[in-house]
């Protein structure tokens, strides 16, 4: 995994200290036991040993919540703009104080993680499916397939993502849907990567062979039985690659080549901001700090995920 | 008698340039090989770029002139500018010429890419090599602290740390610095690149998050390592702690550290956007974002492909560095 060294946070162990030590034999214990034990039983052990992880997911529920129930939840309405109250202390009326056109910024935050998890959710969906077929027809196929699919994932990988993503927004201009399609095409190789070594090795085993020899298509044994033993490790995958994506959609708003105003992009609302720094330092921390809390809260639950699921993406 | 000492020296005179010559061959090996297979990525890159600007919609140079000139005016710019000719033949024309070292013409500046981006370069390389140190030291003497204090308090306090460093936004760690620092206790100017002093808040921001993500690699290696068996020998013989952990630990733990420094050197030419333009230094970054701003096609692609033979660059010495640090892969075992 080499994209993103900045970002994403691949390949040491980050358990905050948290669940290592005695509950260690527990897990060896558990990975004796194989594949027996079943996606919820390992979400179960997650939730018990894991406290950060656990309460890492209750805050990313929240706020999942909070984002969809957005006009109930938010205390005014994040376009109304008020003259009179700009630029306010934080007080009751306004929790976090109002911006430059007298928005309230709690709503505005509020309204903001609809932009950002979606951004993080959508766009790596997308580009996950991209690198999954893409990396199960290279392990599959093998031969020109593999070096054609492989050399175009290492042309990927060696560009710095944020100045790809900024390249393909050059191309289409600024705005949120951009960014979207920027994302979902920028970000793909390294789940290639990741799904072609597994398939490589799991086109060896038994049951592969089995499918083969009784005559099942080829489409069928990569989609019914390889891909679902890659999805533990697409899953971690999946929980690492979000904030990473909405790392970038926050930095490429910041750079003001995002989102465009009015939006409520917590990257945009943060350079906006800026301007104030020094008089009113909430309107730009309070959104960065937004950002912070829900990759955080992302980057925890990735690595416990990744204990539980996948011992094998960790050695990487 | 002599004659078989004789025959004893012979032979290891045969072995040991066997060994060499299959070292030499190993590493010289292994650098053909790397940079052989760089130079297709490169070409991959160049072209990648070089066709996503070019299916921007527009002409560039209507773009560049505004709506209302008379149109042979700019089927002339054109033709001056090769922007005529097939996007094959541009291609190769800026391949030879990128090759020569001219990246060509800024539309907006009308001045030689090259030179703006040489101009640029010495502000990046300034704040990267500044933060480097910044992420090199923090990271691994944080990253030591904790592995020797694992889950104690201090351990989690470190940890905690490093997490956020990695999950905060770069313009966060960078705007909360300006404001502490150079806002409320007035150490470091707000903004600037004329003095070091100027570089310490760019430094510090930009080398945040690499900090975490070497102090969690050094914690995890090191805790990885001490419990080898090697680690309680040496302690069996009775070596003080500083030792066994500074001698026998650290000098294992540090090796996939040191390629993963060499990565973020690389990366942070690179990822030096944000805080460039958080600090206004007029680096790399801020050409990038000017050239997309100002729409203005050679200086970013410049910039871009520049960067990316940076990024390759970096990565080959990564690569290499690991080889030749690591004495099992050096000696071809």
């Amino acid at each position: 995994m080499k994209e993103d060294k900045n970002q994403v946070v691949g390949s040491e162990n980050m358990n905050g200290g948290q669940a290592r030590g005695k509950n260690h034999e527990d897990l060896d214990f558990l990975a004796q036991m194989g594949e027996s034990d079943s996606l919820a039983d390992k979400l179960k052990i997650l939730a018990r040993q894991n406290k950060l992880a656990a309460f890492s997911a209750v805050i990313l529920i929240l706020i999942f919540l909070a984002a969809v129930f957005a006009p109930v939840v938010a205390p005014c309405d994040h376009l109304a703009q008020s003259l009179t109250d700009r630029l306010q202390d934080p007080s009751a009326a306004h929790l976090l104080g109002t911006d430059e056109l007298g928005r309230d910024v709690l709503s505005r935050i509020i309204f903001g993680a609809r932009i950002s998890l979606t951004i993080g959710l959508v766009p790596t969906l997308i580009s996950m499916a991209i690198g999954t077929v893409l990396g199960l027809c290279a392990g599959f196929y093998g031969g020109k397939t593999d070096f054609i699919i492989m050399r175009l994932a290492d042309v990927m990988l060696a560009f710095p993502s944020l100045l790809l993503a900024m390249v393909v927004m050059y191309t289409m201009g600024g705005g949120l849907i951009n960014i979207f399609i920027a994302l979902s095409l920028v970000n793909w190789a390294g789940t290639a990567r990741i799904v072609r070594a597994q398939t490589l090795s799991l086109k060896e085993k038994e049951f592969v062979e089995a499918a083969k020899s009784i005559g099942v298509k080829k489409w069928t044994i990569m989609f019914r039985h390889i891909l679902p033993n890659c999805l533990p490790s697409l899953i971690v995958l999946f929980t690492l690659n979000i904030p990473s994506a909405i790392l970038s959609e926050a930095s490429l708003s910041f750079l003001g080549i995002g989102a465009q105003p009015p939006s409520a992009s917590w990257g945009l609302m943060a350079v906006r901001g800026k301007k104030y720094l020094f008089s009113e330092p909430w309107l730009s921390i309070a959104p960065s700090a937004a950002i912070m809390i829900v990759v955080m809260a992302f980057n925890f639950l990735g690595d416990g995920l990744r204990d539980v699921l996948d011992p094998y993406l960790k050695e990487q | 008698m002599e004659k078989s000492v004789l025959r004893l020296f012979y032979q290891i005179v045969c072995l040991l340039w066997k060994n060499a010559e299959g070292r030499l061959f190993f590493v010289l090996n292994r650098v053909l090989k790397r940079i052989v297979i760089s130079v297709p990525v490169l070409i991959g890159v160049v072209l990648a770029i070089f066709i996503m600007l070019r299916i921007v919609p527009g002409d560039p140079v209507t773009t560049m002139m505004g709506e209302h000139v008379n149109p042979a005016v700019i089927e002339k710019i054109s033709r001056e500018m090769g922007l005529d000719q097939p996007v094959i033949v541009q291609f190769f024309k800026y391949v030879f010429n990128a090759l020569r070292g001219d990246f060509g013409t800024s539309y907006r500046l009308n001045r030689n890419v090259t030179q703006i981006i040489l101009d640029a370069f010495p502000n990046t390389v300034r704040l990267s090599l500044m933060a480097a140190a910044v992420a090199w030291l923090i990271g691994i003497v944080a990253g030591v602290v904790a592995a020797v204090r694992q889950n104690k308090l201090l351990d989690r306090m470190f940890m905690g740390c490093a997490l956020m460093g990695v999950s905060m936004p770069v313009f966060m760690t960078a705007l909360i610095l300006q404001y502490v620092f150079a806002f409320k206790l007035k150490w470091f100017p707000v903004s600037g690149y004329d003095s070091w002093k100027a570089m310490v808040l760019p430094a510090i921001a930009l080398g945040w998050n690499s900090a975490g993500s070497i102090a969690r690699m050094t914690r995890s290696n090191l805790v990885e390592i001490m419990q080898n068996d090697f680690i309680r020998t040496a302690r069996a013989k009775g070596l003080m702690e500083k030792g066994v952990i500074l001698k026998h630990a650290l000098k294992n733990a540090m090796l996939p550290v040191v390629t993963m420094m060499a990565l973020q050197f690389s990366s942070m030419l690179s990822g030096a956007v944000l805080t460039e333009s958080v600090f206004g230094v007029p680096g790399i970054g801020r050409l990038a974002v000017n050239g997309i701003e100002t729409r203005d096609m050679p200086l970013l692609q410049g910039t871009v492909v520049f960067t990316t033979i940076l990024i390759i660059a970096g990565n080959l010495i990564a690569d290499l560095l690991y080889n030749v640090l690591d004495p099992r892969i050096r000696e071809g075992a």
